[in-house]
C-alpha cells in the first residue's frame, strides 16, 4: 500500500520547491506546482518504476476571482490501479496570462476533459490538438462557468425576499 | 467489303484518361437518428461502406448542472444527478448522497447502505438489460429486447415502492434513505430475485451463442486494454478490454466489502465481450441483492444528522427543535463545513466521480461530474474506424453512451 508520506517525499526530491502546498483533504494526497512542470510531474508519475500512476481520471477547472494573480485553478486527479492510489494535482494561473500546457500527449482521453475545461473557464491549453467549445455553441462570446455570470437575473426586484435575503 | 464506318463508341480513347478521384461521402448520423439512442451527432466520413473518420458533436442537451448546482443547497443537487445516466439514476443519486456524507463525516446506518446497496445493484442491471437488449435490436433481433422489458418494468416499480417516482428518482436523502423498505418493496424485490434469472436465461439463450449475433459483434470495434486506459475508459468497457477495476472492490463504499461477488473480465474489448461483461455482471448483481435483502440489518435507516436529515413529520408538527430544523434544511439555510472531496462509485458505465468545494456556503463553491460516458465516447471515431457503418452503430450501442451523462 503505496502511502501518502512516500509519494509527497519522492516528488520533493524530483522537484525540490516546484511542489508545494502539500495537503491530504479526506485522505487525498493533494500537491500544488506551476504550469511550467505540470507536464512533467504527470509524466513522473505516470512512467514511475513502482508507483504507476497511470491513469487520468479526470481534469477540471475551478475559478477563485479575489485571489488576485491566481484567478483560475486546474485541477487534475489520477490513479494508479496497482496500488489504488490517488493524487489530486493543482495548477494555479492568472487570468492576464491565462494558458496551461495541455496533457493530451500523455493521455488521449485529455483532450475532451481540456476542451471541457476551456468550454467553461476559457483556459487555454498550449499545444490542444483541437481547442474548440465542446457542449456550448460555438458562437457563444463568454465562459458561463465564471463566477461573473450569476445564474438568476440580479436586476429581478420581484424575487427579493425581505426575510432571507435572496 | 465496305468500309465500316467506326462509330464514336468504338474510338479508342485518345490522349489521357481523366484521373479517378476518389470523393468522400460525408454522412450525418444523428443528431435524432434512431441508431444513436440519444441526441448526439457523428458527422462521419465515408469511403463507400467503411467508415474513413468520424468527429462527434456533443452538447445537444446539455442543461449546466454544474452551474445550476452552485446556486442550489445540497439536498436539491440531486434532482441534477438522477438526470445524467437516467438508465441508473439510484446511482448517481447515492453517489451525491455519499459524496455530501463524506464532507460532513456522517456515518450512515448499515441498514441504509444495504438499501442502497440493493437499489443501487438493481439499478446496475436496469441499465445493462437496456444496453444489451438494445444492441440485440441493432443487429436485428427485437424479441430480446421485448422479453427483459417486462423485468425493467418490474425494477421500476421497485422504485415506484421505494421512492415513489421511475425514471428520474431523487431517491434518498443525504444522511440514509427517506423511509424504510415497505413489506410490498421486500415483497416485489423477492420475486423481482426468482423471477429475474429464467427471463435472463432465456435472453441469454436467444442472443449469446446466436449465430448470427456472434458474427455481427466478435471483433466489432474493439480496443486494446492500453489505448482504453488512455481513453480514459472505466466500468464495463474497461473490463471487457481485460482490466479488472471496479470501483466497488477498489475502493469500497456503502458497506460492498460486506458481500461476496466476481468482476468479469473480457479479453479483446469487443463488442461481444461487453456484451458478455454486462450479462456477467447482472448475474453477480443479483447476488449482491440476494445476500443484501438476506442479511439486511435492524436498526435505524437514517444518521443523527439533524442539520441535514429532514425530521420526521409527527416530529415537526409536535417538536419545536425539528419545526427549526425543518425551515431551515428546506430553506436552505444550513451552511457546510468548509472541504475538498472526490467520491468515486461505480456507475452504471463506470467510474462516476463527484469532485465537490465547499467554501463553507449553504452550496457548492464548486461541483464536477466526472462522467464516464464523456470521457470514453471520445474514443469512438478511433474504435470505428474502417469499420463499415452498421458496425459502427453496433459498438456505440454496445459502448451504451447516455446522452445524459455525455452532457451533463
Amino acid at each position: 500500500m503505496l502511502s501518502n508520506q512516500e509519494v509527497a517525499e519522492e516528488l520533493l526530491e524530483k522537484f525540490g520547491d516546484q511542489v508545494f502546498d502539500f495537503e491530504e483533504p479526506y485522505g487525498l494526497l493533494t500537491v500544488s506546482t506551476t504550469r511550467e512542470n505540470i507536464i512533467s510531474v504527470l509524466e513522473f508519475l505516470k512512467n514511475h518504476k513502482s508507483y504507476q500512476i497511470n491513469f487520468l481520471t479526470d481534469i477540471t477547472g475551478v475559478q477563485y476571482p479575489d485571489n488576485v494573480g491566481k484567478e483560475f485553478m486546474v485541477v487534475y486527479h489520477a490513479h494508479s490501479f496497482i496500488h489504488n492510489f490517488r493524487i489530486r494535482l493543482k495548477v494555479s494561473i492568472p487570468e492576464a496570462d491565462i494558458h496551461i500546457p495541455t496533457a493530451t500527449g500523455l493521455y488521449a482521453s485529455a483532450n475532451w476533459m481540456e476542451r471541457e475545461t476551456y468550454d467553461f473557464y476559457g483556459i487555454l491549453f498550449d499545444g490542444h490538438p483541437n481547442l474548440i467549445r465542446i457542449l456550448n455553441i460555438e458562437e457563444m462570446d463568454y465562459f458561463p462557468m465564471r463566477k461573473e455570470y450569476p445564474l438568476e437575473d440580479a436586476t429581478r426586484e420581484d424575487k427579493i425576499d425581505a426575510l432571507f435575503g435572496r | 467489303m465496305a468500309d465500316i464506318e467506326l462509330l464514336p463508341h468504338n474510338v479508342p480513347a485518345q490522349g489521357e484518361l481523366p484521373e479517378l478521384v476518389e470523393e468522400l461521402t460525408t454522412l450525418n448520423l444523428g443528431p435524432t437518428h434512431p441508431a444513436t439512442h440519444g441526441i448526439f451527432q457523428n458527422i462521419l466520413k465515408m469511403d463507400g461502406e467503411k467508415i474513413v473518420s468520424g468527429e462527434q458533436t456533443i452538447g445537444y442537451i446539455h442543461r449546466a448542472f454544474e452551474k445550476i448546482a452552485e446556486r442550489r443547497p445540497f439536498y436539491q443537487i440531486t434532482t441534477l444527478t438522477d438526470r445524467m445516466n437516467y438508465c441508473s439514476s439510484p446511482i448517481n443519486n447515492f453517489g451525491w448522497h455519499m459524496t455530501v456524507e463524506k464532507l460532513l463525516q456522517i456515518e450512515v446506518p448499515k441498514r441504509a447502505q444495504y438499501i442502497r446497496v440493493i437499489m443501487m445493484e438493481l439499478a446496475r442491471i436496469s441499465d445493462h438489460l437496456i444496453c444489451n437488449s438494445i444492441l440485440g435490436v441493432d443487429t436485428g433481433a427485437f424479441s430480446g429486447f421485448l422479453y427483459v422489458m417486462q423485468k425493467r418494468e418490474d425494477i421500476y416499480e421497485i422504485y415506484e415502492e421505494v421512492c415513489g417516482a421511475r425514471l428520474t428518482t431523487n431517491m434518498g436523502r443525504i444522511g440514509g434513505m427517506e423511509r424504510d423498505l415497505s413489506s410490498t418493496a421486500i415483497r416485489k424485490i423477492r420475486d423481482f430475485i426468482k423471477t429475474f434469472p429464467p427471463v435472463l436465461k432465456e435472453f441469454e439463450r436467444l442472443m449469446s451463442r446466436n449465430r448470427i449475433f456472434m458474427d455481427r459483434t466478435i471483433n466489432v470495434g474493439p480496443i486494446s486494454l492500453e489505448r482504453a486506459l488512455s481513453y480514459g475508459f472505466t466500468g464495463p468497457n474497461l473490463r471487457a478490454a481485460g482490466l479488472d477495476y471496479d470501483v466497488r472492490v477498489m475502493n469500497p463504499y456503502s458497506s460492498y466489502e460486506d458481500f461476496e461477488f466476481d468482476i468479469p473480465v473480457g479479453q479483446s474489448g469487443d463488442t461481444f465481450d461487453r456484451y458478455n461483461v454486462r450479462i456477467e455482471e447482472m448475474w453477480q448483481s443479483l447476488r449482491i441483492v440476494e445476500q443484501a435483502l438476506n442479511n439486511l440489518p435492524e436498526g435505524p435507516y437514517y444518521a443523527d444528522a439533524p442539520e441535514y436529515y429532514l425530521p420526521p413529520k409527527k416530529e415537526v408538527y409536535n417538536n419545536m427543535e425539528a419545526l427549526i430544523y425543518h425551515f431551515k434544511i428546506v430553506m436552505g439555510e444550513i451552511d457546510a463545513p468548509k472541504g475538498e472531496v472526490y467520491h468515486a462509485v461505480e456507475g452504471g458505465n463506470g467510474e462516476l466521480g463527484f469532485y465537490l468545494i465547499s467554501d463553507g456556503g449553504r452550496a457548492p463553491y464548486r461541483l464536477h461530474f466526472r462522467r464516464p460516458s464523456f470521457i470514453y465516447y471520445q474514443a469512438y471515431p478511433e474504435m470505428c474506424k474502417g469499420s463499415s457503418l452498421s458496425d459502427a452503430i453496433l459498438t456505440m450501442s454496445s459502448l451504451n453512451v447516455i446522452a445524459g451523462e455525455l452532457d451533463a
